[in-house]
């Protein structure tokens, strides 16, 4: 029993995030992790909490990272992986954001979170708001785009070579002997649901579905 | 130092316009330079640039610029399948390859739910020490080498070669090993390769104490290495430092004892702990873990007891050659696995080991396809040259040398 006390498990600790921080959204464990979606606005005493109070203790920001999910209204979640070194866990944190609205900058709580935030920065273009130094980290001087948005592509627009006769580096548009291939893997049994020249076929069947659905809700 | 009278940030950059007219009455002489490091210099350990902004010949500012060799390697990752990613893991680290393959390995069978055969992960235990060892030789003597000592990096070529014959027994390559696979490891050892680790066992402990006395008390490794680049307790949780160099600031952590993963758990070692979180300690820390490492090795080989070394899944592990040329089924299931993969489970797991250089982590996202959605590498490296411009200020060019060495970097994770 005291050690129960003394080292909660993960679900213990996804409660105690729930109902003793707002700003907390929802907190709960996501194949095992536990995992916090926090409000932008509230990040920072959420994250302060996280760091002092005794039952978390996270003294250290091991990870920062963004994920790009295009459909979203808000496209960018930023995920922040804290691990307690004195209670040994891991509290992973998520806020979400778009391209144009700042996520309030954490490096005034763990100063090396500058570096993951030019890169999220860098690669997203996430930003963070009161990062005394937004420049790029990762890419080229001078690069323009973000390179892991899902609507960059993965071979880029620009490539880099060695001028003989300018005696110098330059920079060219991409040019690519052969198409980039990528190849769809989904088959018509897990996840594709329109045939390709069926789909016509498989709105009809969408909305027969959707009318037997409703006629079966009805009483 | 006397011609310094005032030192304003708006006077030594170009501010267009006049200045204003207090400002333009004052005498200024600066007496600050900067020197930039690298890309290309010997104890720049690849391809760092580091802008010092010096003081005559004390470091006032250090700002490391990365990305030089900065590849796409998590765009990359975004476009193959989960097989075909795990080379891309060798060439991050390329020091210590085998355990950056595990990071992702395991990060994938988190998420697929699978657990590869006991076997498998005494290999990857095994491995993972011998990596431990591979990445500590070049890192103690090419620190060794930045700092005047010439003779620990001839030696320690020379073990690291001893070891790298064991990478290449076992997965074909030296250094770009690939051996680690979703399920198990790619082959079982070869016949005879455990006995010839266990030789090397027993004689690989009298090459630590040839360099423990060519170092640890040499006077000139000292004057280096004492007191230079201190990071306490403190500085270095907040500046995200892991492994080695946390442990020699006195932070009692490996995440081998603290959240063990493959076969830690069933063996006996010890983790060193320094306490000023100095040059010196992190290069005492990583000579301490090598003995520890050894003494893993070989418990590894006493406890490993014949096995499979993947798990029998054909929807996951490939199917043997011989049954490829009989069974029909057998080669569906192999030209699946190579054209398309396994596909895995929506989901997200962080998935830390702990490498040579401290944690390395995936961050790895799965939205249930072939491939991964997202895979974020957490490098140990990143956290540690970001201290950097707190653990050299004040002090001389030649430890900031030191001092890239002992943190022990290496720009292929750093820079992904």
């Amino acid at each position: 029993m005291a050690d129960l006390l003394a080292a909660p498990g993960p679900a213990a600790l996804a409660v105690a995030i729930t109902t003793s921080i707002a700003g907390v959204s929802r907190a709960g464990l996501e194949g095992g992790e536990l995992v916090a979606h926090v409000s932008r606005d509230e990040l920072l005493p959420v994250m302060v909490r996280l760091r002092d109070d005794p039952r978390f203790l996270c003294e250290q920001l091991v990870d920062l990272c963004g994920v790009d999910w295009p459909l979203r209204p808000e496209r960018f979640d930023v995920v922040y992986n804290l691990l307690s070194v004195s209670l040994n866990h891991r509290i992973r944190v998520i806020v979400t954001t778009d391209e144009t609205t700042p996520v309030p900058s954490v490096s005034g709580i763990w100063p090396c979170a500058t570096w993951w935030e030019r890169e999220a920065w860098d690669l997203y273009g996430v930003l963070f708001a009161g990062l005394a130094d937004h420049r790029r980290i990762l890419t080229d001087y001078g690069f323009e785009g973000h390179p892991l948005r899902k609507d960059f592509p993965l071979t880029g627009y620009v490539e880099v070579r060695y001028d003989e006769d300018r005696k110098q580096v330059i920079y060219e548009p991409v040019k690519l002997t052969q198409d980039f291939r990528d190849f769809q893997f989904l088959s018509p049994w897990e996840g594709m649901t329109t045939l390709p020249g069926d789909e016509k076929a498989h709105v009809t069947r969408l909305a027969a579905s959707a009318g037997g659905a409703a006629e079966v809700a009805k009483p | 130092m006397t011609g310094i009278i005032e030192k304003s940030p708006a006077v030594t950059t170009d501010v267009p316009g006049p200045l204003p007219a207090a400002t333009a009455t004052r005498t200024v002489q600066i007496d600050s330079h900067a020197i930039n490091f690298g890309p290309q210099h010997p104890a720049a350990h690849g391809v760092l640039r580091l802008v010092l902004e010096m003081d005559g010949e004390v470091v006032e500012r250090a700002d490391p610029h990365v990305g030089l060799l900065h590849r796409g390697t998590e765009k990359l990752i975004e476009s193959r399948t989960y097989t075909q990613n795990t080379p891309y893991f060798d060439r991050l680290d390329y020091v210590s390859p085998m355990c950056m393959e595990h990071a992702f390995v395991q990060a994938t069978e988190k998420l697929l739910s699978i657990t590869p055969p006991e076997r498998a992960l005494w290999i990857r235990t095994l491995y993972d020490e011998i990596t431990r060892i591979l990445n500590h030789l070049l890192n103690i003597t090419s620190f060794a080498m930045d700092v005047g000592a010439l003779t620990p990096p001839l030696w320690g070529y020379e073990e690291r070669e001893k070891l790298m014959e064991f990478y290449e027994a076992a997965s074909g390559a030296r250094l770009h090993a690939n051996y680690y696979r979703h399920g198990g490891v790619s082959r079982d050892l070869p016949a005879g390769l455990t006995d010839k680790i266990w030789a090397w066992s027993e004689a690989f402990p009298a090459f630590i104490d040839d360099l423990w006395n060519l170092l640890t008390e040499n006077r000139i490794w000292k004057q280096r290495t004492v007191d230079i680049g201190i990071m306490s307790a403190e500085q270095a949780l907040a500046w995200g430092f892991t492994g080695p160099n946390l442990r020699a600031s006195g932070v009692p952590w490996d995440l081998r004892k603290s959240q063990p993963y493959a076969m830690y758990e069933h063996v006996d070692f010890d983790v060193p702990i320094a306490r000023n979180g100095d040059c010196y300690d992190r290069y005492l820390v990583r000579m301490i873990e090598m003995r520890q490492s050894v003494r893993i090795i070989r418990q590894c080989i006493e406890k490993m007891k014949p096995g499979p070394v993947k798990i029998e899944d054909r929807k996951f592990t490939p199917p043997r050659r011989e049954e490829m040329k009989r069974s029909m089924e057998a080669l569906i299931h192999h030209f699946k696995l190579y054209t398309e993969g396994f596909h895995v489970p929506a989901g997200a797991t962080y998935t830390a080991v702990e490498s040579p250089k401290g944690e390395f982590g995936v961050y790895l996202v799965s939205d249930g396809t072939n491939k991964p959605y997202r895979c974020k590498i957490r490098p140990t490296g990143f956290s540690h040259l970001q201290a950097i411009e707190v653990m050299s200020k004040g002090h001389m060019l030649a430890d900031a040398v030191a001092i890239i060495g002992s943190i022990d970097l290496v720009f292929g994770e750093v820079d992904r």
